[in-house]
């Protein structure tokens, strides 16, 4: 609405300066960088500076236990690393924690959004609160709650659950690579769920009640409905969830330092880069496997952009 | 709706209100048992004690967890106040002005946001020992403004999109000066989306782990979830499962009460950001 009310304003003005434009253009493009420039300055300060210097390291033999022998050594670091199974099976770890986290979240965000959505009018407003509570919760602390519950000293889950063929008082739950894993999605799911469930309510309330109705009246069954309706005209809010949770659950750290510190199989890639430069000092090394981590997330950001422009031109054609 | 149905949504809603609530309700039980009785197998403890947060506040954990909890709220609440104002200033001119390197100004926003963090936090922590930085407040204050301007500057330029700021120049017609516009019509339009991004900002600074355990060393800069991550290992306590639970509720606190106030506006900034930006 104010846009509207907004544009016309503004070109209203433009007019009687049209012959100073390059003069005005020019200066609101230096109060523009001059309001925006400090904020922008910081973001690239520290963000590209250390990149840079990552990629300056990754090129030597340096280790800060013996930094006088620091040595050029080009490509090598690269090489070690990309041959190494070690990071193959982070990359793989780092991949089924994304597909898995994700997709549980998805779906069960899009349950409790509707939920939220439809629920009787007295609970809605509790509803809305308790959802943002896991979001707020810092992760570290919902890694050691679920870490507790299912710990073999502290827990109750093993005496909850011992009808269930293969729990039993003594299930270690962190001394194999499947259970430990899905305890760390266990708490991943549950942590980032509500953001996900709340990006779906905001696409989901820009869904035309017109439309639903309109199906509901030529007799669409609700799951119908649901999928020949609701979700085609979402998908952009879908996409947007994906991304940024699918970008946010490739970083997982914080859970796999809690929970296992990386045994069993468990090291995730960001958890590979902290225990090379923090734990092993390996700073030729570390910055290696840093860039190739940030080259990793800008392929899959770019290939999963590419592929949401081709569903998008997909749902253009089908319309 | 019929019966049926009413009474379907109220399952559904108290199963969510049960997900949410669980594991905070496992903290508390847990923070209020007995280094005895942690062992019980049981969800609640046999017997109330407030033996873990004696130990926390005032006891062995104390050095540990105190000085780490003023880390967190100073180092968070500073970042937070820094970029709240320069995200201000660049979110005022992406809605307002017109000038090019909006878009370059944004997309870099964006590219700074999905970054995984360690990439950064390593070459930071190498850089950070040769000026000096490692293990300050300024240290950490650097890289959570990195963490939080980002989200601040396409939440809050949502936000003044939204602003009919034509209203300004409607006071200045109806006689009022520039500032008196500006203080009287813009800022209480402008001040609920101020603060929802200073919320969502101070949300994630507090609960960043990754800076915290990879630029800090000492009770000198460590902020809450790091040293809580360090507890276990290296700590002079025998089992450290207690402390830990009754430390995670107290930092847990200040987050739910921020929600249970501000909670309908942290769920506009939120969608705001990435579904309208």
């Amino acid at each position: 609405m104010s846009q509207t009310i907004d544009r016309p304003a503004a070109g209203a003005v433009e007019p009687a300066a049209r012959g100073t434009e390059t003069d005005k253009s020019r200066s609101e493009r230096r109060l523009g960088w001059l309001l925006a420039g400090p904020a922008f300055g910081v973001m690239l300060l520290v963000t590209a500076y250390p990149i840079l210097q990552a990629l300056w390291y990754s090129l030597f033999d340096y280790r800060l236990t013996d930094p006088s022998n620091r040595s050029f050594t080009g490509l090598t670091n690269y090489g070690v690393i990309l041959t190494d199974a070690v990071w193959w099976n982070a990359i793989f770890v780092t991949l089924l924690i994304t597909v898995i986290t994700v997709a549980v979240e998805l779906v069960l965000g899009f349950a409790l959004a509707l939920v939220m959505l439809q629920a009787l009018k007295a609970i809605r407003p509790v509803l809305r609160i308790v959802i943002l509570i896991p979001y707020a919760v810092i992760t570290v602390v919902s890694a050691f709650a679920w870490q507790f519950a299912f710990d073999l000293e502290s827990g109750f889950v093993n005496s909850w659950f011992n009808w269930i063929p293969g729990i039993t008082e003594n299930t270690a739950w962190f001394g194999d690579f499947g259970s430990a894993l899905f305890v760390i999605c266990l708490a991943e799911i549950w942590k980032t769920t509500p953001f996900i469930s709340l990006l779906l309510l905001a696409g989901l309330a820009q869904v035309p009640d017109v439309l639903q109705e309109a199906a509901r009246v030529d007799g669409a069954s609700w799951w119908q409905r649901m999928t020949r309706v609701t979700i085609p005209n979402m998908k952009a809010a879908i996409m947007v969830a994906v991304l940024f949770r699918s970008l946010d659950a490739f970083r997982v750290f914080d859970s796999i330092f809690v929970m296992t510190g990386g045994a069993q199989g468990t090291e995730t890639v960001s958890f590979l880069v902290y225990r090379q430069t923090i734990s092993r000092l390996e700073i030729g090394l570390g910055s290696a496997t840093s860039v190739l981590l940030f080259i990793t997330v800008v392929i899959l950001c770019v290939g999963f952009i590419k592929l949401f422009r081709v569903d998008l031109s997909q749902a253009r054609g089908g319309n | 709706m019929s019966t049926r149905e009413k009474t379907l949504w109220i399952i559904a809603g108290i199963l969510i209100i049960i997900y949410a609530l669980f594991p905070i309700a496992w903290i508390i039980s847990l923070s209020l048992k007995s280094s005895a009785d942690i062992s019980n197998g049981q969800f609640l403890p046999t017997a109330l004690s407030w033996e873990n947060y004696r130990s926390i506040l005032v006891g062995d954990a104390s050095e540990l967890f105190l000085p780490a909890l003023r880390n967190s709220f100073g180092i968070c609440l500073i970042a937070t106040a820094i970029s709240s104002v320069l995200a201000m200033f660049a979110a005022y001119a992406i809605a307002r002005i017109d000038f090019r390197g909006k878009k370059i100004i944004l997309s870099t926003a964006l590219a700074v946001a999905i970054f995984p963090v360690i990439a950064i936090a390593t070459p930071l922590y190498n850089l950070w020992r040769e000026v000096g930085l490692y293990d300050t407040w300024p240290g950490l204050i650097l890289p959570y403004l990195s963490l939080t301007l980002p989200i601040s500057i396409w939440t809050l330029s949502a936000f003044f999109r939204e602003i009919p700021w034509e209203m300004e120049q409607a006071a200045q017609v109806d006689g009022a000066t520039p500032w008196q516009a500006f203080r009287k019509v813009i800022v209480p339009l402008a001040a609920p989306g101020v603060f929802t991004t200073a919320i969502i900002a101070f949300f994630l600074a507090w609960n960043d782990f990754v800076y915290g355990i990879t630029l800090t060393s000492t009770e000198a800069s460590r902020p809450v979830p790091a040293a809580l991550g360090l507890f276990s290992g290296a700590s002079q306590f025998e089992s450290p499962t207690g402390p830990i639970a009754a430390a995670a509720l107290i930092v847990t606190i200040p987050v739910v009460v921020l929600v249970l106030i501000f909670q309908r506006r942290i769920v506009a900034g939120l969608t705001n950001g990435a579904v309208k930006g």
